[in-house]
């Protein structure tokens, strides 16, 4: 291990029990990327936020954290922010409370007060930095959870699904806030279900099942992973469209509940990215004019739910939408 | 129309900042606060919550309310010790309220405020960003303990401030009788308070100990919360029960009640020490052993509510283990056997205390005063319902008092009926005669007066030996 990665990690393993939590983790994030982290319930990723936060320790393998190895409960080095399982508040303080006392914690001396003005300015909170946080609704409590970790001037930021709650405009402001601490060379590491997200701001992604990495890369690398994608079109003649899909070497016409369950005349072709895009040509070759064309599942969520042998549940949702 | 690649997008934007990441100013690296910044943390997330705080008013408020009250009333709470004497003194309605406070109010103050410290954050779901913070398990069990501690203790101070301040201001600052019947003067009388306050205060730490280990051990679960107010229910019915006296002075309930043995003459320290020593062994061991269980603690592993099976067995065995230990230890250290009441016992405090309050009766009705070694006074008990030995507590024990005034060759007797509590106090019940215990108040040149004979509190030593007569 060289060092120069804000986390690198070989083999980690980790135990609850008898249940493995993590089965030989390998990761590598830079600095200055943001990092998603993905995988379905139970798949370990609270287990290796906690790691990397230092809340535990592996019971094997390796991790090294801005370059400095773990091999303690709390032995990360200073630098780590971030929140798991949800941001830690004191619903009875107010949202400068919290970050005073948070700031007073982390040993700020007298310049505190701009340090938490600077952040509640940060993720727009200054208009209720007076209220109780109790007051707060679940966005605005994320959001204060990531004044918290900011608070801590963070060179590896771990966060636990950051975007919940959080109307778009909001969700767009701490977008903006973690691209531009990816800018200035923080690595981020974010968890969360929301596939759009973390397909809008991940360089890389990691997918967890059973405590296992299934795969590790590129957001692009891991759509193209994904293979076969469902697409909805809809055109001005669905009928010629139907049969041009039958006739596009690489793609199916999906038949039955599922085609039925797309709203209005949409047909929906199964096949890699390529084959759609040849579907494209052929159509407008065939005079038929396509108003719509997308994934029925966002590419990010198709692969994760492929890579992770959760794509039986997807049908259902589907057949039950 | 959405296209499928569009993800590329941000790979693209953010590959060049690994390049530069080392290029870039790297913001400090935050240090961490010692121990007063977390203790300050703590305090003010207590003092934010309203319950506290009303407790806290109520704590500095209410007793001196109460004295207030009770001074407007025509009748007094003469069932509790010290009751009878709160029109005469000050003094006595701090020490009405330290004794109701010992038998309930300071647990509860312990259970709400230690026996939630710990239980508030697994509620909450702040651990994680706690241990974050702080970075250091046993620096956030120091400052939880001493921040619950510094409430418990300025709540604790709140009532003895407010019950003594009321006390003086409404009633004055007078002489106190004693347990024995001996007459306090107002100035030791306040060094005694005060010292009877501090002793019930190391007993009400042992009690903040337990609440910090279960709040420790039972996580989210009302029971943490509860433990030191259950643990104060239990020994409260345990001591009703009869039991041995070296079992009922080994309990940490001693420390609520062994203030009293300061009001005697001479005052009856050994159950004070023990009771001292049985609070700070509590303290010790119950605060270890919730460091141990707290500091063991994976805060990552999410099923964890707090509390475990194995973290209860440590939690409870180890203090029963404590409890057999000292009993054992009590045992072998006094020289007490039986419940610690005894015949010889029982007649030597009534003579003692029948003589002090002779002398004050005397001093009411403007007679000579006679001392105690001219009255040389004496007590004949035993058990009217009991056809053993004249051992143990009940409401059946009956006196003979005698008494010999200089001068007059008839010998003074009265009677009186005794109620004897398992914790060695008892109240003795004039049964006449009328003028010298048989009616509540005295003619006296001045107008009628409260008859100090009529009714008497004092103590029995549980710790001396039954054969010896005090």
């Amino acid at each position: 291990m060289d060092g120069s990665g804000a986390v690198r990690s070989r083999g980690l393993m980790k135990y609850f029990g008898d249940v493995v939590a993590l089965d030989g983790v390998d990761l590598d994030i830079p600095r200055g990327q943001v990092h998603g982290l993905v995988g379905p319930n139970g798949a370990g990723k609270t287990t290796l936020l906690g790691l990397l936060l230092g809340l535990s320790v592996a019971d094997g393998g390796r991790l090294e954290i801005l370059g400095s190895p773990v091999d303690r409960v709390l032995g990360v080095p200073g630098g780590v922010g971030g929140f798991v399982d949800g941001p830690g508040l004191y619903p009875s303080l107010t949202a400068r409370q919290n970050l005073t006392a948070l700031a007073a914690l982390h040993g700020r001396g007298p310049g505190r007060r701009a340090e938490v003005d600077r952040v509640l300015e940060q993720v727009g909170l200054v208009d209720v930095a007076d209220d109780r946080a109790r007051e707060f609704s679940l966005g605005m409590r994320q959001r204060l959870g990531l004044a918290a970790a900011l608070l801590t001037k963070p060179r590896l930021l771990v966060l636990d699904e950051p975007s919940n709650g959080l109307d778009p405009a909001a969700k767009r402001h701490v977008h903006r806030v973690l691209a531009g601490l990816a800018a200035e060379g923080t690595a981020v590491v974010i968890s969360s279900h929301q596939m759009d997200d973390l397909a809008v701001l991940c360089a890389e992604v990691t997918l967890l099942a059973g405590g296992r990495v299934v795969f590790s890369g590129s957001v692009a690398k891991l759509a193209a992973e994904s293979g076969r994608l469902d697409h909805r079109v809809v055109t001005s003649d669905p009928a010629t469209t139907r049969r041009v899909v039958a006739g596009t070497p690489g793609l199916e016409l999906v038949p039955g509940p599922s085609t039925s369950s797309v709203a209005g005349d949409a047909v929906v072709a199964r096949g890699p990215v390529g084959a759609v895009e040849k579907l494209v040509v052929r159509l407008v070759e065939a005079g038929v004019a396509v108003r719509e064309l997308g994934p029925v599942v966002p590419p990010l969520e198709a692969a994760f739910l492929a890579l992770t042998g959760a794509e039986g549940s997807l049908t259902t949702r589907e057949d039950t939408r | 129309m959405s296209v499928p690649t569009a993800q590329a997008d941000p790979a693209n934007r953010h590959k060049d900042a690994d390049a530069d990441a080392d290029l870039l100013p790297i913001p400090a690296v935050s240090g961490h606060a010692g121990l007063g910044a977390s203790v300050r943390f703590e305090l003010l997330k207590l003092l934010a919550q309203w319950r506290v705080r009303v407790v806290l008013l109520a704590c500095w408020v209410v007793p001196a309310a109460f004295i207030a009250a009770v001074s407007g009333q025509t009748s007094l709470p003469s069932d509790t010790v010290f009751g009878r004497w709160m029109f005469a003194t000050g003094w006595a309605g701090t020490l009405v309220v330290l004794n109701f406070a010992g038998t309930w109010a300071l647990p509860l103050l312990t259970a709400l405020v230690a026996g939630d410290i710990f239980a508030a954050e697994d509620r909450l779901g702040t651990w994680r960003h706690l241990v974050m913070a702080v970075r250091s398990p046993r620096r956030i069990f120091a400052a939880k303990a001493i921040a619950s501690t510094a409430v418990i203790l300025v709540m604790e101070l709140g009532v003895a401030v407010s019950s003594i301040g009321g006390g003086l201001l409404v009633v004055g600052h007078h002489d106190l009788i004693g347990l024995d019947g001996s007459v306090i003067g107002a100035g030791q009388s306040a060094l005694l308070v005060l010292l009877a306050w501090a002793c019930v205060v190391v007993g009400s730490l042992a009690f903040a100990a337990v609440g910090l280990l279960g709040s420790v051990a039972l996580g989210r679960s009302p029971m943490g919360l509860l433990t030191p107010a259950l643990l104060a229910f239990s020994l409260q019915t345990a001591q009703l029960l009869p039991m041995p006296a070296a079992v009922r002075l080994a309990l940490p309930s001693q420390g609520f009640l062994a203030w009293r043995g300061l009001f005697t003459g001479p005052a009856q320290t050994r159950p004070l020490v023990i009771g001292l020593v049985v609070s700070l062994a509590w303290v010790i061991v119950a605060t270890s052993l919730a460091t141990w269980i707290f500091v063991q603690r994976d805060f990552t592993d999410l099923t964890y509510d707090g509390s475990a099976r194995r973290s209860v067995l440590v939690g409870i065995v180890p203090m029963v283990a404590l409890t057999l230990v000292s009993i054992a230890g009590v045992a072998v250290a006094t020289p007490a056997s039986g419940s610690g009441i005894g015949r010889g016992k029982v007649e030597q405090s009534l003579a003692t205390s029948f003589a002090h309050l002779y002398r004050l009766q005397s001093r009411q009705l403007h007679r000579p005063d006679l001392t105690e070694q001219q009255l040389r006074a004496s007590a004949s008990c035993y058990r009217a319902g009991s056809p053993g030995e004249d051992e143990g507590p009940g409401n059946d024990w009956r006196c003979s008092v005698s008494w010999h005034i200089p001068g007059a060759t008839a010998v003074g007797t009265a009677l009186y009926q005794l109620d004897v509590s398992a914790d060695g106090h008892y109240v003795a019940d004039g049964d006449g005669p009328k003028e010298v215990n048989g009616y509540f108040q005295v003619r006296t040149p001045d107008g009628d007066a409260a008859n100090p004979l009529w009714q008497i509190d004092a103590l029995v030593d549980l710790s001396s030996s039954s054969t010896s007569k005090g």
